[in-house]
């Protein structure tokens, strides 16, 4: 049961939050000028690390934002979070 | 009434006033308020209180705690019964019935009882080695093996009692009420902090209760209760007894279970609440969660009889019952020596075996000073055991190797043995925690070592390995202080101000199994390590001997901890055992993971009040009384209740459909479709948004306009569908299905969040706020026009067209477009006006006998025009394309979601499952949905299958059945004619057509 | 190897089991294999035993890095059936089950295999059409599949709540589904394997691969490098770990998906029962436990342990469906953790690296598959060539797009 740290609303619960899987995916410009192994690879491919990961979360039951977290997949420590579009922050593990 | 002949004259924490009478195995006793069940059965000289779970030997009372393997007994009957229930953990209260379980007819007799005749040819695993031959007889074996296992009995009525579930948040939760926990309270209390004690027990006191130490030079009980008064007064402080914690998660969140009036008995039902579950986060905890004490590992160590030396202590001091009037302590450290003591002044002729050779220490001296006989470097060897009891001890001295015993046999007369083999501390929950155990020679335990980094927590007292009383005050004390710091309180004022003089004890000697003049793991003598599963130390020799070396493998094959007790009493021993026969240390063979939860925690209690009317809520719209009183029979969509169809007097759901898709089609009905999703989108570049989400064009869409749209994944495939209109410049209304309102609207919120944010679009979910009338059918526009001034012909009012208008006086946004290919209106009004605007319309269409009509109806009148369900007809593998709905997908617009996946060899190739129309031979005949069509049919299964019926109607428009199906190649296969087979044998034959039925 | 009887059992009682063999050895790795399976779990163990029964390749090597059946073979709620929709994977599960059908013979050692029937509740319209989907495609497959009523639901379940939040409007019912004893599945396999030659290697953990133009030469592990002519990794759980060791990823990510137990009782529930749509699995053990699988938290961890979050919402439906349980109580909860791909279905198949072989991605249902999943694969690998059950689960499904989407199906929506 984590603590997680909206960068808009602050510390709350796990249970306002959702989470959605590898962070800084970015939809191609051209999907066209991709091969379908390309494409299957944006579409289904996703990093699964042991260790830190860096995410994306919703809070869905508070503020309904979107933002990033890097967590430990092993301790499920969390080492930050910060909102979409920043850069992502280099950790100590 | 039996009288209570173990009962001391005086002393115990029990109310002599409040006499207490009690049931058990039919026969009827009497206790006093504060006993335990298991302290009044003692009292009562009740030995034989339940059979063990493999061989069905008898076993007695073992502890005085939570970690009772033996004592398990079926609480009340009827719809309060309760199996496997500790008589240990349960407070006596009049007219408790309890029996004994896993016996027949008796506990005294039972049949079980064989297994333990063969026992020999049951070792441990001994299943997996037979019961193979023949195979066709494994399930009537299996069937008497599930008859001989499990324990009690379920209850076989609903529960009737209440349970409850709240929160709390605290900056200090002390778990433990003892020397330690109090301490800590008080202490982190002093200072300011917002306190949570708990404790399992019904008094705070924890070992102090069974003691006869002194506080600060006055007894510890006088001590307990001053220190239990001033938290009370603390108005930050919550003391909550009878509560286990259950369970510690990350992030210091810990589950823990009130058993709050379960002490009264079952009579509250219906008026109070059972058990409340807290779910608690604390910025500090605080464990002080005490030890138990493990058993010695020796022949027939599991007569009942054999108790834990600290629970004789306990039963003497606490509740004031000698379990015996001559005892035999057993033990290999200080600890049985204060029991010794206790028993003697209560009057109770005691000897001790020791382990060790000339043991020391002020326990001893003090203990020879009272003439207690104690036999040195000596193990039990055997227990003489008839009817019932226990006779004698056999004892022997230990050689020099330890592993063997020597001399002539000795015997000692008593009835009771208490054990102490040394005190495993209760880590089970800094190690939930996520906290590292480290194993500490001197003690023979593992200890806590370092806690997880966001699990603050500290330790104080017997739970990290203290034996000394003051050294648990002093810890208490300190651990409570740095938590209050740690949450932000100063703690600069405060001083420890308990201390008590405690005798130091002497070193414990470990011999983990005790030698016997027999061999181990032969003969008749059994060494148990853990009674509640019955294995013994010879089934841990056959694991290893087998290659069940490791602990996971040991604890499995041997089923070591995997009882009810969860191995407290057993899994150092186990543990230490293999050590032994592996020749290496505990902490080479390690420990298994604790679990949560630390004591068996009650459905009901998980559960809480989400059950019955509160286990889901039931979305209702706002015209569903409307809905109840004509006769609704619902259907669950999603959490909503939706009108499946309006039966009249006497109709089946099929003869109501009939009429109601006649009704419609050929006169009016009115649907409540306020259940479907509704998002309001605004900003500039809504229609950006609009053209990436859809698979057409959004361009062109003038304010008032609807436009129909399909909305895929990345995948390509179809996701939702629904009508969007302009409502005005930059401001748009868009419809999802029923089901998927949440996931459209989170969609575009993902989208517009992450991938987007240059788009100035705000989504709102508004399906809530809009009530929707669906008035349809050729004099739609008769009835609606009664109660609106807005002009409603064709030439005003064009299909896919909106109005704002007022109707029966509400504000209304009016949506001429169809669901059921007829002339329809889309009423929608603000929530609150939905049922004045369903009752105007109802009353409006009465003389032209307007139907309302449900989803079922519904269903039909769409699938006569060939429309699609997105889920039904739909299963997130097909294709706009597989639907034959290519004229949506735009060849204009550079991009959508999911566009780039119809290239893919899969998705592009031929022969894919498309969806067609079918007509069955007898058009009398509707195939049900889900079956399916083949091409070659065949006497029987298998059988090839092309594809699958998603739809399957009678229809009263078309005038016979209709079908739609999605099959390989399917639009290349109109006009073959192909056969469903079906499960009863029989089977239809079908011609696939077009999915359109009724032009 | 000795085998295991009734009478070998009485013929060891008289000396006292002192002379039962060990179960597998303990052998000192060697310095190549034919073939190397990285994981000791189930699948693992069972695709060195056929690999040696059927392939006649028997210097094979399985590699475990803690102790062999530790993974999710040991954790989970023991489910058997074949009853899924899409052909495909109809025929993966229905081979695996006709061999569960003769394990505990083939093996000589009892699984507990015990089809007691299992029933999938359907609570609304769209779960009936739903079953009613599968459960004719399950006959025409040739798979068992009975239509139950209500009425006939409660026959055999006689205290259901019938009349709950979700009604219970049918059920589709697989009278050869049931439950085996998970550990002995694991350690019938290892005995079996290990009698046929089969090295079983515990505690030793794979660090990397050995890759030479682009093709596998072996594993490095905490006890040397080991060569292999062809190595096949199963690893639920760790599966993108050693792919990312490989140098590639997988369509793959993993949760914690946690099960529970009730304190045992006398027998009561004689079949298993699994819904859907409000989400209660439960069954009850020979031991007498209730076993309830519990739902996955929604975010990666390799943590094998969840929220208590979980267990309340897996509770709930579990108490609206069977509200005589109410006063019984959970004994130990635990987690395992499972590799979801995004079709719900496994991936059986070659990788971008030569010889080189992957088995995963089975989510919350690998343990029924455990007995064809072992076969299919020890055939791929001895071949070269997939084996004809296995080649629609390969990971190219992700490029093609012929995803086998058992999740999609039992989707909500309308």
């Amino acid at each position: 049961m984590l603590i997680i740290e909206c960068p808009w609303c602050g510390k709350r619960d796990q249970s306002e939050f959702t989470a959605h899987g590898e962070a800084h995916i970015a939809r191609p410009g051209d999907p066209y000028k991709l091969s379908d192994e390309e494409w299957g690879d944006y579409v289904f491919f996703r990093k699964n690390p042991k260790g830190l990961h860096y995410e994306r979360w919703v809070h869905s039951h508070g503020c309904r934002r979107w933002f990033n977290v890097a967590r430990c997949t092993i301790t499920d420590h969390i080492y930050a979070t910060y909102k979409p579009g920043d850069v992502r922050p280099e950790v100590e593990e | 009434m039996s009288t209570q002949v173990n009962r001391l004259g005086q002393g115990g924490r029990i109310d002599r006033n409040k006499p207490i009478r009690f049931w058990y195995d039919d026969k009827a006793y009497e206790g006093f308020s504060g006993d335990t069940l298991a302290s009044a059965l003692i009292a009562n000289g009740v030995t034989l209180v339940g059979r063990s779970f493999k061989y069905h030997r008898p076993r007695g009372i073992y502890s005085a705690g939570p970690e009772e393997p033996n004592a398990l007994v079926q609480l009340e009957s009827g719809a309060y019964t309760e199996p496997n229930r500790r008589a240990t953990e349960i407070q006596l209260y009049d007219g408790l019935h309890a029996s004994s379980q896993n016996c027949w007819p008796s506990v005294g007799f039972d049949i079980g009882v064989v297994a333990s005749w063969v026992s020999r040819v049951l070792p441990a695993g001994f299943y997996y080695k037979t019961f193979m031959w023949p195979s066709s007889l494994w399930m009537t074996y299996e069937k008497y093996i599930r008859r001989a296992a499990g324990l009690g009995k379920s209850p076989t009525d609903v529960d009737p009692d209440f349970y409850d579930k709240t929160y709390a948040h605290c900056d200090v939760l002390v778990i433990g009420g003892g020397p330690a926990g109090l301490q800590a309270a008080c202490a982190a209390g002093r200072a300011g902090a917002r306190v949570v004690l708990i404790d399992e027990k019904n008094e705070f006191g924890g070992a102090l209760l069974s003691d006869t130490a002194q506080i600060n030079d006055q007894s510890a009980d006088r001590w307990v209760s001053e220190r239990i008064a001033e938290l009370q007064r603390m108005t930050e402080v919550r003391l909550l007894p009878r509560t286990t914690a259950t369970g510690y998660y990350d992030y210091n969140f810990v589950v823990a279970n009130e058993r709050v009036n379960e002490h009264i008995g079952p009579n509250t039902a219906g008026k109070a609440v059972k058990e409340r579950l807290w779910k608690i986060r604390a910025k500090q905890v605080v464990l002080a969660t005490g030890g138990i004490e493990r058993p010695l590992v020796f022949a027939d160590n599991d007569r009942p009889g054999v108790m834990l030396a600290s629970a004789i202590r306990s039963y003497i001091n606490r509740y004031a019952v000698a379990p015996s009037r001559r005892i035999t302590l057993f033990t290999n450290n200080d600890s049985a020596y204060r029991t010794a003591m206790d028993a003697k002044k209560a009057g109770i002729e005691v000897h001790i075996v020791d382990v060790r050779k000339d043991p020391q220490g002020a326990l001893v001296q003090q203990t020879r000073e009272l003439r207690i006989r104690i036999m040195e470097h000596s193990t039990i060897t055997g227990i003489e055991y008839s009817r019932g009891r226990i006779r004698k001890v056999q004892v022997m001295e230990i050689d020099e190797s330890g592993k063997g015993v020597t001399g002539q046999v000795q015997t000692i007369d008593c009835e009771v043995v208490g054990v102490s083999g040394g005190w495993t501390p209760t880590v089970h929950l800094f190690s939930q925690a996520k906290g590292r155990l480290k194993f500490v020679d001197e003690q023979h335990c593992f200890v806590p070592d370092r806690p997880w980094t966001n699990n603050p927590v500290s330790v104080a007292g017997s739970c990290g390995g203290s034996d000394q009383l003051n050294d648990c005050l002093a810890e208490g004390f300190d651990a409570g202080c740095s938590a209050a710091q740690a949450a932000g309180f100063d703690t600069g004022n405060l001083a420890l101000d308990a201390t008590s003089t405690d005798p130091v004890p002497g070193s414990p000697r470990p011999i983990w199994i005790l030698p016997c003049d027999h061999p181990i793991g032969r003969g008749r003598k059994k060494h148990f390590h853990e009674l509640h599963n019955d294995s013994t130390v010879g089934d841990i020799e056959l694991a290893a001997r087998e290659g069940f070396e490791s602990v996971e493998h040991l604890k499995r094959y041997t089923t070591t901890g995997m009882g009810t007790d969860q191995g407290k009493t057993s899994s150092v021993n186990a543990l230490a055992v293999m050590a032994d026969i592996r020749n290496t240390t505990i902490q080479e063979v390690g420990t298994t993971t604790f679990r949560p939860p630390y004591t068996p925690l009650s459905f009901g209690s998980i559960v809480g009040h989400d059950r019955r009317e509160l286990f889901m809520q039931r979305r209702k719209t706002p015209m569903h009384s409307w809905h109840d009183r004509n006769g609704a029979v619902y259907e669950d969509v999603g959490d909503w209740k939706r009108p499946r169809y309006f039966p009249n007097m006497g109709e089946d759901m099929h003869a109501a459909v009939q009429r109601e898709c006649v009704s419609v089609r050929q006169n009016c009905g009115l649907l409540d479709a306020t259940t479907l999703g509704k998002i309001d989108l605004q900003g500039k570049d809504s229609i950006r948004l609009l053209n990436m989400l859809y698979t057409n064009a959004w361009d062109q869409l003038a304010p008032g306009r609807c436009r129909y749209g399909l909305m895929l994944n990345e995948h390509g495939m179809v996701f939702d569908d629904g009508v969007t209109t302009c409502l005005g410049e930059n401001h748009y209304h868009m419809t999802t299905t029923t089901g998927g309102a949440a996931r459209v609207m989170n969609w575009i919120e993902e989208w517009l969040q992450t991938e987007w944010p240059d788009m100035e679009v705000y989504a709102t979910s508004v399906t809530e706020q809009w009530a929707v009338a669906a008035l349809s059918g050729p004099n739609a526009g008769k009835v609606l026009g009664k109660l609106t001034d807005h002009p409603l012909d064709e030439r005003s009012m064009p299909f896919m067209t909106m109005a704002h208008a007022d109707v029966a006086g509400i504000p209304a946004r009016i949506f001429r477009i169809s669901f059921t290919g007829e002339l329809s209106f889309e009423i929608n009004v603000p929530a609150r006006y939905g049922l004045a605007l369903w009752e105007a319309l109802m009353e409006a269409g009465d003389e032209n006998g307007l139907c309302p009509y449900g989803t079922e109806t519904m269903h039909v009148l769409r699938a006569e025009k060939g429309f699609i369900i997105v889920g039904q007809d739909t299963d997130g593998t097909v294709t706009p394309m597989d639907l034959g709905m290519d004229w949506i997908v735009s060849r204009k617009k550079s991009d959508f979601l999911g566009r780039r996946s119809f290239s893919r060899a899969d998705t592009s190739r031929e022969g894919r499952k498309q969806l067609v129309g079918l007509l069955t031979e007898d058009p009398k005949f509707v195939i049900p949905e889900g079956a399916h069509v083949v091409e070659n049919l065949r006497p029987s299964p298998p059988m090839e299958m092309l594809g699958h019926v998603s739809s399957s109607y009678m229809s009263p428009n078309v005038g016979r059945s209709i079908a739609l199906a999605l099959l390989k190649d399917g639009f290349n296969r109109k006009g073959q004619t192909l056969d469903v087979p079906l499960m009863d044998g029989s089977s239809q034959k079908v011609t696939v057509t077009d999915t359109v039925f009724l032009p | 190897m000795k085998r295991y009887s009734i009478f070998s059992l009485i013929r060891n009682a008289v000396s006292y089991h002192q002379n039962w063999q060990r179960a597998w050895r303990s052998p000192h790795p060697r310095k190549e294999y034919d073939v190397v399976i990285v994981g000791g779990g189930g699948h693992g163990l069972a695709t060195a035993y056929y690999l040696a029964k059927e392939c006649g390749i028997t210097n094979v090597a399985v590699i475990e890095k803690g102790w062999l059946g530790g993974g999710n073979t040991g954790r989970n709620t023991t489910i058997v059936r074949s009853n899924y929709l899409w052909d495909e994977s109809a025929r993966l599960y229905e081979h695996a089950m006709k061999l569960w059908e003769g394990l505990s013979r083939d093996l000589n050692y009892n699984v507990m295999f015990s089809q007691r029937g299992l029933l999938h509740l359907a609570h609304n319209v769209h779960d009936l059409q739903e079953i009613g989907r599968r459960g004719n495609a399950i006959y025409l497959n040739d798979i068992d599949s009975e239509f139950l009523s209500p009425e006939q639901v409660r026959e055999r379940v006689p205290f259901i709540n019938l009349n709950c939040r979700y009604p219970v409007l049918g059920a589709v019912l697989q009278g050869r589904g049931g439950t085996a004893r998970h550990d002995a599945v694991a350690w019938g396999y290892a005995r079996a394997a290990d009698d046929r030659g089969v090295d079983i290697i515990q505690n030793c953990e794979v660090t990397g691969f050995r890759i030479e133009h682009n093709t596998v030469q072996g594993v490095e592990t905490t006890r040397g490098t080991i060569g292999a002519k062809k190595v096949g990794c199963v690893v639920a759980g760790h599966c993108s770990v050693l792919a990312e060791m490989a140098g590639f990823r997988l369509p793959i990510e993993s949760f914690p998906l946690q099960a529970l137990v009730s304190e045992p009782i006398k027998p009561i529930l004689d079949c298993v029962v699994m819904s859907g749509s409000i989400h209660a699995y439960i069954s009850q053990s020979d031991k007498g436990e209730l076993v309830i699988g519990a739902g996955s938290d929604a975010y990666n961890s390799y943590s094998q342990r969840g929220g208590f979050d979980v267990i309340e919402e897996t509770v709930g439906p579990v108490i609206e469906l069977y509200p005589i349980f109410s006063r019984l109580k959970m004994l130990r909860q635990w987690g395992g953790i499972v590799d979801v791909t995004v079709d719900r279905s496994p991936i059986v198949s070659k990788t971008p690296v030569q010889n080189l072989y992957f088995n995963c991605g089975w989510g919350t249902g690998g343990f029924k598959a455990t007995p064809g999943s072992g076969h299919v694969f020890a055939h791929s690998i001895a071949r070269g060539e997939m084996h004809p059950i296995a080649q629609p689960f390969s990971i190219n499904r992700f490029h093609s797009g012929a995803l086998i989407d058992e999740g999609a199906a039992a989707a909500v929506a309308h």
